[in-house]
């Protein structure tokens, strides 16, 4: 039987990937989307493994989508939010971290506000650690499913032109997508006001940056629109949502300007009337409800991977 | 070097899997309705299709087949070092009041098919899980017993039984490669 090996403790990040690695988890996704479809949705992979998602920022969706992924492994997922845990009551990182391995967990799937803190909190334990998303930095495993989602429905990833418009400086699902199109062959484009494009946009190899929507979508067989985020209206970045949504807001004209086929993607929560609207969010066109779905399968196969090996 | 003995070639097996058919539409001959074949990945799926086509050939009987992976119900993904590529499984019927005849090329420490039974279980309660394996090279490590088998060939763990077919590998034959160093 062909045997392929992760060599990695732990999955922080695109950057330190291969594309032979990229490729394994996708594989190994696909597989395990079958799963999802039985009647009985679990297999005893991860028996007696203990994961514990620790959250840091609110999340719903990623939380859910990695136990619900847990759950179908039968692992014994925990989730530990900061707002009910004792970070509430001062405890540092460090200390937590400290804490946690006392209970001998064996993945830590980790969300911070703070970039680098998965890095941190891989270092000083011995469990393997996911990152779910790290300030403005990576959230790989929204990538894996970005991938996963766009190679179904377009047969294949390289050569393919993507267009990312939004708020890209606030996005780490931006910069783990930017990273992995560049190692894959994919033609990116970016649009965004210019108070939201990120400073280092240098370090994305590859990637046009366009002064308009219109030119980014132009030919473009992927458009994945990113949030807005409202909480952060007080940064002042645009003059108002409404103008936001005039000049980038994606609707049926401007997709009109990619290929028929293109496919709309966003990685949620969406703000409907901002930077997409509802026809073009429930049209036909948009994958967003694959890439839900998707996500689970994915999150599966990064648990398996980095699960079922020996310590 | 170590010699390669040949144990069955294409007709043999050929024959082998004929017999083994007849036997099963022998003993199922009053509910044959309830046959389903599953083949465990990768060269036991290439059985079940052929022997899909011998109950067509001899009996004019459609019999469903499915495909079983069972890289997830493994007892040793902990040690193992490196994972086998997990593939799909595609189970798309019930298999409740089925009679399942779970096709493998080779049955050696019965760990695989301990597998698979559990595999199987996820998909619905079978009537009846009968196997079927083209070598039984004996050693088993569990208590388990083939209902229908191509071969028994006799060998030491040191030995390499290999079963090749055209499907993945090009041609039919299967070998025995004496023990010690193997490859």
């Amino acid at each position: 039987m062909e045997k392929k090996i992760f060599a990695h403790k732990d999955l922080l990040g695109i950057e330190g990937l291969s594309v032979a690695d990229l490729e394994l988890i996708l594989d190994t996704a696909v597989s395990f989307k079958e799963i999802s479809q039985r009647s009985i949705k679990k297999v005893p992979t991860l028996r007696g493994k203990t994961i514990i998602n620790l959250f840091y920022e609110p999340s719903t969706r990623t939380r859910t989508s990695f136990e619900i992924a847990a759950k179908r492994l039968s692992a014994d997922a925990i989730n530990i939010s900061a707002a009910t845990s004792s970070v509430k009551k001062g405890e540092t990182l460090a200390d937590t971290v400290r804490n946690l391995q006392a209970m001998a967990p064996d993945i830590i799937v980790v969300r911070h506000a703070c970039v680098g803190a998965p890095h941190l909190i891989a270092s000083r334990i011995g469990a393997r650690v996911v990152n779910a998303g790290d300030g403005a930095n990576e959230h790989p495993s929204q990538c894996l499913l970005d991938l996963l989602t766009i190679r179904e429905h377009k047969g294949r990833l390289a050569d393919l032109r993507v267009a990312i418009i939004g708020d890209l400086a606030h996005s780490r699902v931006a910069r783990s997508n930017m990273r992995a199109f560049a190692m894959l062959g994919i033609r990116t484009r970016v649009c965004a006001p210019p108070t939201m494009l990120p400073r280092e946009m240098g370090v994305f190899p590859g990637v046009e940056v366009c002064r308009t929507p219109e030119e980014a979508l132009r030919e473009a067989d992927v458009v994945m629109m990113l949030r807005i985020q409202l909480e952060r209206q007080d940064d002042v970045l645009f003059p108002s949502l409404n103008e936001y949504a005039r000049r980038y807001g994606l609707n049926r004209q401007r997709l009109a300007l990619a290929r028929d086929d293109a496919i709309v993607m966003h990685p949620g929560p969406m703000n409907r009337g901002v930077e997409i609207t509802s026809e073009v969010a429930d049209g036909s066109r948009s994958v967003i409800m694959d890439q839900v779905e998707n996500g689970v399968a994915v999150r599966m196969a990064i648990l398996y991977l980095l699960g079922g090996q020996a310590e | 070097m170590t010699a390669e003995t040949m144990i069955m070639d294409e007709r043999g097996i050929q024959m082998v899997l004929a017999r083994m058919a007849y036997e099963i539409l022998e003993r199922h001959r009053h509910h044959e309705k309830d046959l389903v074949l599953v083949g465990i990945r990768t060269r036991g799926v290439f059985l079940a299709q052929r022997l899909q086509r011998e109950f067509q050939r001899l009996a004019g009987l459609e019999v469903p087949l499915g495909v079983l992976d069972i890289t997830l119900y493994r007892d040793d993904l902990s040690q193992a070092t490196h994972h086998p590529v997990l593939e799909k499984t595609e189970i798309p019927f019930s298999l409740d009041g089925k009679v399942v005849i779970l096709v493998d090329d080779v049955l050696y420490t019965g760990r695989t098919v301990r597998a698979a039974m559990d595999g199987l279980m996820d998909f619905g309660r079978p009537k009846a899980i009968r196997l079927l394996v083209l070598i039984d090279r004996g050693h088993r490590e569990l208590p388990i017993m083939p209902d229908y088998v191509g071969r028994h060939v006799p060998s030491t763990p040191a030995d390499k039984v290999k079963v090749r077919l055209r499907e993945g590998d090009g041609y039919d034959a299967v070998t025995v490669v004496a023990g010690g160093r193997g490859e």
